[in-house]
């Protein structure tokens, strides 16, 4: 052991000089070796061997019995499952660093003149402080589907309902089966079956709409008295609370729907427009004889904008982007911001005066001074998007988790998440460890080159 | 399962962090009480594991406080928190075992069983089981022959919920058959409110339907076959059953939001859909927990929230879908006598009358009067179990391995996810069924 040949009899006095020196360096390898030992065995035990052990387990089945060579590497890269996780987390690397540095950049830049750049130094780094975790849950919630509860719909909801009027009644049908008078027009609207002509009269029930949602003017509907040279008809809701109604007539108990735009076509040109009233009946007045159709189009209809899909299988790895950048903005602008404020003032004073736009001085001056800092900020990001998963777990909900795969949840849920295959497990691990590694060494080679 | 309750990330997370709490704080309930029975088992203590926290927790240590009254034994119940088996492995593997363990799902039974880690019930218990259950029961407690568990509390799966002022409004009482079911939900819909609330977000309420439907239509024996997977899933009553189901789903106005919004509604949001202050649906289907989700709405069960049993398709019975919590004896323990004098105590109709009586509790014990049951609502579900007797069938996705049945974003949850969103093609969901479960079967 290393401990006991330290306590060896001290050197012989009066020996050789050059023994005596080279018996002084092995000392001091053995006194090196001597402290090296415990962070040695424990790099061993807690990283060393845990990367052996899973090297040597992806070689084995589920369960782990049975040798299978590179059968987990066969899996995975036939997998569809795991293939689009490697294709997202390739995905992730290329996008997410080089937008992080890149923001970061651009902010601490921007910010660099600032009076109060500290202060909105501290706002942008504080989602730092926020864990992956809460993070995660706040983010499902700015995406939420629902204008009620997702921030980011109520806006685009908002925004849109401002710029189109909104039907007055959205998500309402016609009556199909028994009793039905129209049906679609293949535009979203629809149109009556049989054909009108004047002196002719018309019942359009339509349903699904909640009594409590009629407008207020609303009243019980009137059958539309038949008038010659008119073509007249009632828009009503066909379905009396409490059931009981006769599909496709006018019912005591059945109100009628105002506001309705209904439209006369002939051979498929609107020759007249008319608006329902309180009780639901209109009238297109003065109609020469001939066959026609009534029209109740879409725009009565159209069901309410629903927002965007944040979560939808095209989104859904964009969005969750979007969080880890919300998340990560902080970090790259405060090292960059470091970076900026060590740059010698001379160097970029003396651009400025040699005529130097600022676009110049960023370009060929800043930059450059600053590759080193940002390519230390890329660098960590590559390794640090290269095992998303909580952010990726949290947001994606089940339906398109697939969609937001990355390597590394799809590891857990491999191995843990109810796959229990710690085999093909160990084998996205090495796979990731892999793909880690060449970031690894880059940064490493920056560490010890800037420590000599 | 009960891990499905918990499904939001946001809520499991939660749901560790209070397992590791109440891994820690097992309490214990001595035996204060005079003899009012024997005093046979004074000195001894049984250590009793279960997931339940809260009120079940509470109601629990009546029951077992009943038995110290019986028996003289001090009982020490310990919460596991979610996950059952991993937190029973380890306290086997640290010499720690619990006497008694009260397990969630009939799957994690069979891997006790298979581990070596379960005590067979004894003779006495098994004659208890034999006269006051229906044989289904005891199939369910019984691994290679042997009884191992004996099922303590049920739930019932077969359950459809609905708002009776949705149904007043459309003109619509409770249907008896499935074909009546959706000719209701159709007047639901044209009454102006979307007849069921779907919540496709999360898997499992989907498989839950698929069963229900593939239980009645095709037979408890199919239903039987098709979990042990001796029957493909493309066989022909997978695919009518799947035909069923698309149906339904097909009919995008019967159901909240359409099918794109149901992939995007949760659990707890699909009962909110109907119960909640501005419903959007008239019905949800899910199993006897809902009246906890309809409590917190602040609603009550029996008058804001009813339920009808689900109704049998195509003239099949009706499909009774249950699960429930099985009282197993580890052989690791350190006082198994009195662990089993406790499961044998838990077989006898006095125990199940404690819990009945608290509430949120239903039995499979026949021989529990169903006058024990305060509440009207559960006295309803526990007729429903006790009556279908034999008919009982588990949740099929928690006897599949967990790979198929059971986890998000994959197997069984996801294929029908994709389903719904997609209901053209029942075959070819049946097809991409039948290869996800051969591979997990065979894992």
């Amino acid at each position: 052991m290393a401990t006991v040949q330290t306590a060896l009899p001290p050197a012989r006095a009066g020996g050789p000089l050059e023994t005596r020196a080279r018996r002084r360096s092995r000392r001091a390898k053995i006194t090196a070796a001597v402290f090296a030992l415990p962070a040695l065995v424990l790099l061993g035990a807690l990283v060393g061997y845990p990367i052996v052990y899973s090297v040597i387990r992806s070689l084995f089945d589920a369960k782990g019995d049975h040798f299978v060579g590179l059968d987990n590497y066969r899996t995975l890269f036939s997998d569809h499952a795991t293939l689009i996780a490697l294709r997202n987390t390739m995905v992730w690397v290329l996008v997410v660093p080089a937008l992080l540095t890149g923001i970061g950049l651009l902010l601490a830049v921007l910010t660099d003149r600032v009076r109060w750049k500290t202060a909105f130094k501290l706002v942008i780094f504080m989602p730092m402080a926020v864990s992956f975790l809460a993070a995660g849950i706040t983010f499902r919630l700015v995406y939420d589907q629902d204008p009620d509860r997702g921030v980011l719909n109520a806006v685009a909801v908002s925004v849109h309902d401002a710029f189109h009027d909104s039907a007055s009644y959205p998500g309402a049908r016609a009556r199909q089966g028994a009793g039905a008078a129209l049906e679609g027009d293949g535009h979203g609207g629809y149109t009556t079956s049989a054909a009108a002509s004047p002196g002719s009269t018309v019942s359009l029930g339509m349903v699904g709409i909640l009594p409590a949602k009629l407008p207020k003017d609303s009243v019980q509907a009137a059958p539309a008295a038949a008038r010659p040279g008119s073509v007249t008809g009632t828009v009503f809701l066909d379905f009396r609370p409490g059931g009981g109604g006769r599909p496709g007539q006018v019912d005591s108990g059945e109100r009628g729907l105002p506001s309705v735009h209904v439209q006369l076509q002939k051979d498929g040109h609107t020759v007249a427009k008319a608006t329902s009233g309180p009780d639901g009946t209109f009238r297109f007045a003065k109609v020469p004889d001939g066959s026609y159709k009534v029209i109740l189009p879409k725009s009565n209809f159209a069901t309410a904008y629903s927002g965007i899909s944040w979560l939808g299988p095209g989104l859904v790895t964009p969005a969750i982007m979007a969080a880890y950048l919300w998340v990560w903005t902080g970090f790259a602008l405060v090292l960059i911001g470091a970076g900026l404020a060590a740059l010698p003032r001379e160097v970029l004073e003396a651009a400025r005066m040699d005529g130097a736009t600022e676009w110049q001085t960023f370009r060929r001056i800043t930059v450059p001074l600053l590759a080193p800092v940002l390519s230390v900020v890329f660098v960590t990001l590559v390794i640090n998007v290269m095992k998303v998963f909580d952010l990726v777990y949290i947001i994606a909900p089940g339906p398109v988790q697939q969609n937001a795969n990355v390597l590394a949840l799809q590891m857990w849920l491999v191995s843990f998440g109810g796959g229990n295959n710690q085999g093909l497990g160990s084998a996205i691990g090495v796979v990731l460890l892999l793909l880690v590694v060449p970031a690894m060494v880059l940064n490493i080679r920056r560490f010890r080159r800037s420590g000599s | 399962m009960r891990v499905r309750h918990t499904l939001p990330a946001a809520v499991a997370v939660a749901g560790l962090a209070m397992t590791a709490t109440a891994c820690g704080g097992g309490s214990s309930d001595s035996g204060s009480s005079a003899a009012k029975g024997g005093q046979s088992l004074k000195g001894h203590t049984v250590t009793v594991a279960g997931v339940w926290t809260g009120e079940e927790q509470a109601s629990f240590k009546k029951v077992l406080q009943g038995f110290t009254d019986a028996t003289g034994a001090k009982t020490d119940f310990v919460s596991t928190g979610d996950n059952v088996s991993t937190v029973i492995g380890t306290k086997i593997a640290g010499g720690d075992a619990p006497d008694v363990v009260m397990v969630p799902q009939v799957g994690v039974v069979q891997q006790f069983a298979s581990s070596g880690w379960l005590q067979p019930l004894s003779s006495a218990v098994d004659a208890e089981v034999t006269q006051n259950y229906a044989p289904v029961w005891k199939n369910y407690g019984t691994v290679k022959g042997q009884l191992y568990a004996l099922y303590f509390k049920a739930s019932d799966k077969s359950t459809v919920w609905y708002s009776p002022t949705a149904f007043a409004n459309a003109g619509v009482t409770p249907p008896t058959t499935y074909a009546q079911m959706m000719t209701d939900a159709k007047t639901i819909s044209d009454s102006g409110l979307a007849a069921f609330s779907v919540g496709g977000q999360d898997g499992w309420p989907l498989t839950d339907w698929f069963e229900n439907i593939y239980l009645s239509q095709a037979g408890p024996g199919n239903y039987d076959k098709l979990a042990q997977h001796q029957i493909k899933w493309t066989d022909p009553t997978v695919v009518k059953a799947l035909t069923t189901l698309g149906d339904f789903f097909k009919q995008d106005d019967l159901i909240a939001g359409g099918r794109k919004g149901a992939l995007a509604t949760d659990f707890p949001t699909s009962v909110e859909q109907v119960f909640g202050d501005s419903p959007k649906a008239g019905m949800t289907y899910e199993g006897d927990f809902v009246s906890g989700n309809v409590q917190s709405l602040h609603k009550k069960v029996g008058t804001d929230a009813k339920f009808f049993p689900f109704p049998a398709v195509d003239g099949g019975q009706p499909p009774v879908v249950g699960g429930g919590d099985a009282a197993v004896v580890l052989n690791k323990g350190k006082d198994k006598a009195a662990g089993m004098a406790l499961v044998k105590y838990l077989a006898s109709p006095q125990a199940a009358a404690i819990w009945a009586k608290a509430g949120g509790f239903i039995s499979p014990n026949k021989a529990v009067p169903l006058t024990d049951y305060t509440d009207p609502t559960l006295r309803e579900t526990a007729k429903s179990i006790v009556d279908a007797g034999n008919g009982v069938r588990f949740d099929m996705s928690d006897q599949a391995p967990a790979a198929f049945g059971g986890t998000a974003g994959t197997g069984e949850w996801k294929i029908l996810q994709d389903f719904l969103r997609d209901p053209s093609n029942p075959a070819k969901t049946a097809q991409t069924l039948e290869s996800a479960a051969a591979k997990a079967y065979q894992g």
